[in-house]
């Protein structure tokens, strides 16, 4: 079929209108052509991406930059209110306080769950038999679902001394500990919740990424008598640091965007300790039955989608000289 | 055709497969020595304990709680073995708290999405990446933008979008069409599905368009049925994905008859008895992970590839 098509191709151009590679391009405009060439039925079929995107996608966002200058509500039509929108969100003292523990719930998780899958990943890369048998495992907190494995945690935290964990911290002598309830382990204790939800995911990419690696490197390394730990550092570890890098700015976007945890653990308490910044959006907008002030949720959305614009511009800046 | 040109690639990676692990971080010849092995085998049997105590303890711990009676878990969180199993639990879940009800919501919900995110991204895959239209590179411009702006932007406008959509001016609130069609616009979908068709050779779909095939005959019969790995990734993470969802239901559906079961379960907790709400989490548990055990090579290579796309 090949030997068909392409002398039929070559001989296209010969005609006076000069047409390249592709002959339903040649005259292009006339909408007789454009019918004939099927770009009706094109269009047909990029329909469904065209509307789905246009109306779910592509329409919300514009109208995310309109509302931002905007006070909208629900009843009268929308009224051109300047930057007050966001004036009222810096001025709210809650904001200071959702900002710094949304940074100290994206530092936790990094301390927790950003070594840990790479130290997992690279001892199992190394296993023999039944690898697939310890990414099934890492892997199965992943497929519970989330609001299953924050309900049953909750249940776990208890903080009487019968508590699942408090059970076995008594048995090495510790606690009982308040958990979610004392204003300083209750982000922790959610970050170790989220920790233990996601790793996996970040082990099977860790997993994925070390099939890559070039193990001739690491003949190199022994005839110059690195041992495990060197070759670690200087072979494996290197060739990692684009995955390293992706997976640490993801997870940062990730972790800024924090809800269902605090939501559903501590709905934010106790005493603000958990309030982060899309639980103030989901206040603003949803929280109140008098109807939402949807233009200060837009407000911080937008600037916590910039901050992290920003972050993601300058990071990608600065790690590029290393990630290739 | 697809056989044809699957299987050269595939046989040869089942034929370097033996040979590429025998070299890892450790060398075989230091593998052994019996210091080396010993150590080795320490190390990754302590991992092999810690993912069954994290990783599938939990679960297990879930399995037993939603047959013991409520007493018995709160005296004895942690005794391995239930003095009595009481199977009632998940009779009384599964039709008194009208779990049954909840779990067939998620179903449809799953269904559903599942259903657009397969149209959206084959059909959006084949005209980017097959069909070219000449508007083709802009939409593709702008399917890709979308993958910039995180979702937290979207929670608000497209939430008044559904109260009124542009146009039309009819309100979704309270139907599932609210949750199906914003998850069909998923463009890490669409740019998954269209670099697989990337990937298709050019040839045939020549030789089809030759013997007189449609766009449509194309996509149907020649494009869909040697996408079978990609699409099942996608329909995977799409059912996972439904399965997952909390907040987006929980804004558009506020009527509970709707709801799926991540919405109905915080909600009703307070009002269960300990024994029959954790056999409700357990319920809601099965079939994820039934669906993982069963495709867990999908699941495990799709999770892979996601950092792969993202990367």
């Amino acid at each position: 079929m090949t030997t068909i098509s392409s002398p039929l191709r070559a001989t296209a151009p010969a005609p006076p209108p000069p047409s390249p590679t592709r002959p339903r391009r040649a005259r292009r405009g006339t909408p007789r052509q454009w019918l004939r060439d099927g770009g009706l039925s094109t269009l047909v079929i990029a329909l469904p991406m065209i509307l789905v995107f246009g109306v779910f996608s592509w329409f919300p966002i514009g109208r995310a930059l309109v509302m931002s200058v905007q006070e909208t509500n629900l009843v009268t039509a929308p009224v051109f209110v300047g930057l007050d929108n966001f004036v009222f969100v810096l001025q709210d003292p809650l904001l200071g306080k959702a900002v710094r523990n949304t940074l100290w719930f994206a530092l936790l998780a990094l301390v927790f769950g950003y070594p840990l899958p790479l130290a997992a990943a690279v001892l199992m890369s190394e296993v023999r038999k039944m690898r697939g048998l310890f990414s099934a495992l890492a892997y199965l907190p992943v497929v519970v679902p989330p609001v299953v494995a924050v309900l049953l945690w909750k249940f776990f935290y208890d903080a009487s001394d019968t508590g699942v964990f408090n059970t076995i911290a008594g048995w090495v002598g510790l606690g009982p500990y308040p958990w979610l309830q004392d204003a300083t382990s209750a982000m922790p204790s959610l970050v170790l919740e989220a920790t233990w939800a996601a790793a996996g995911g970040t082990v099977i990419i860790y997993l994925a990424a070390l099939v890559g690696v070039r193990t001739e490197l690491y003949e190199a390394a022994e005839v110059d008598g690195a041992g495990v730990w060197r070759k670690i550092w200087h072979v494996t570890l290197p060739q990692l640091r684009g995955v390293l890098f992706i997976t640490l700015i993801l997870q940062v976007i990730g972790t800024a965007q924090v809800f269902l945890e605090p939501f559903l653990f501590t709905g934010g308490g106790p005493n603000n300790a958990t309030l982060t910044v899309l639980m103030l959006i989901y206040d603003y907008a949803f929280g109140s039955s008098l109807g939402g002030n949807y233009g200060a949720a837009t407000a911080l959305s937008l600037m916590l989608a910039g901050v992290l614009a920003v972050l993601s511009a300058v990071y990608f800046r600065v790690t590029r000289p290393w990630s290739s | 055709m697809a056989a044809n040109t699957r299987t050269p690639a595939l046989a040869r990676r089942r034929a370097t497969r033996p040979e590429r692990p025998e070299r890892g971080i450790v060398s075989s010849h230091d593998r052994r020595r019996p210091s080396v092995r010993g150590s080795l085998g320490v190390l990754q049997g302590g991992l092999l304990v810690t993912l069954v105590v994290v990783g599938l303890g939990p679960i297990l711990w879930l399995a037993k709680a939603a047959v013991t009676p409520t007493q018995e878990t709160l005296r004895d969180p942690l005794g391995l073995f239930p003095t009595g199993i009481d199977w009632a639990n998940l009779a009384t879940a599964w039709t008194r708290a009208e779990i049954d009800h909840y779990f067939v919501n998620t179903l449809i919900i799953a269904v559903g999405a599942w259903f657009f995110q397969i149209l959206v991204a084959t059909t959006g895959g084949y005209v980017l990446s097959v069909l070219r239209p000449r508007y083709g590179n802009v939409i593709f411009g702008l399917v890709l933008a979308t993958l910039f702006v995180p979702s937290v932007v979207l929670l608000v406008p497209l939430y008044l979008t559904i109260l009124d959509l542009p146009i039309v001016h009819v309100s979704l609130l309270n139907t599932f069409w609210a949750v199906w069609l914003p998850m069909g616009a998923s463009a890490f979908n669409v740019l998954l599905v269209k670099r697989f068709f990337d990937g298709l050779p050019r040839e045939i779909f020549e030789a089809a368009r030759v013997d007189g095939a449609g766009p449509f005959r194309l996509l149907w019969s020649i494009v869909l049925p040697m996408s079978r790995p990609i699409l099942g990734v996608v329909s995977v993470f799409a059912v996972i994905a439904a399965w997952k969802d909390y907040l987006w239901p929980l804004l558009v559906l506020p009527d509970p008859a709707h709801q799926p079961l991540s919405v109905r379960l915080p909600a009703i907790a307070p009002y269960l008895e300990l024994d029959v709400f954790l056999a409700a989490l357990a319920i809601s548990t099965v079939l994820p992970i039934a669906l993982f055990l069963a495709f867990q090579r999908l699941f495990l290579s799709g999770a892979g590839l996601g950092g792969a796309v993202k990367g």
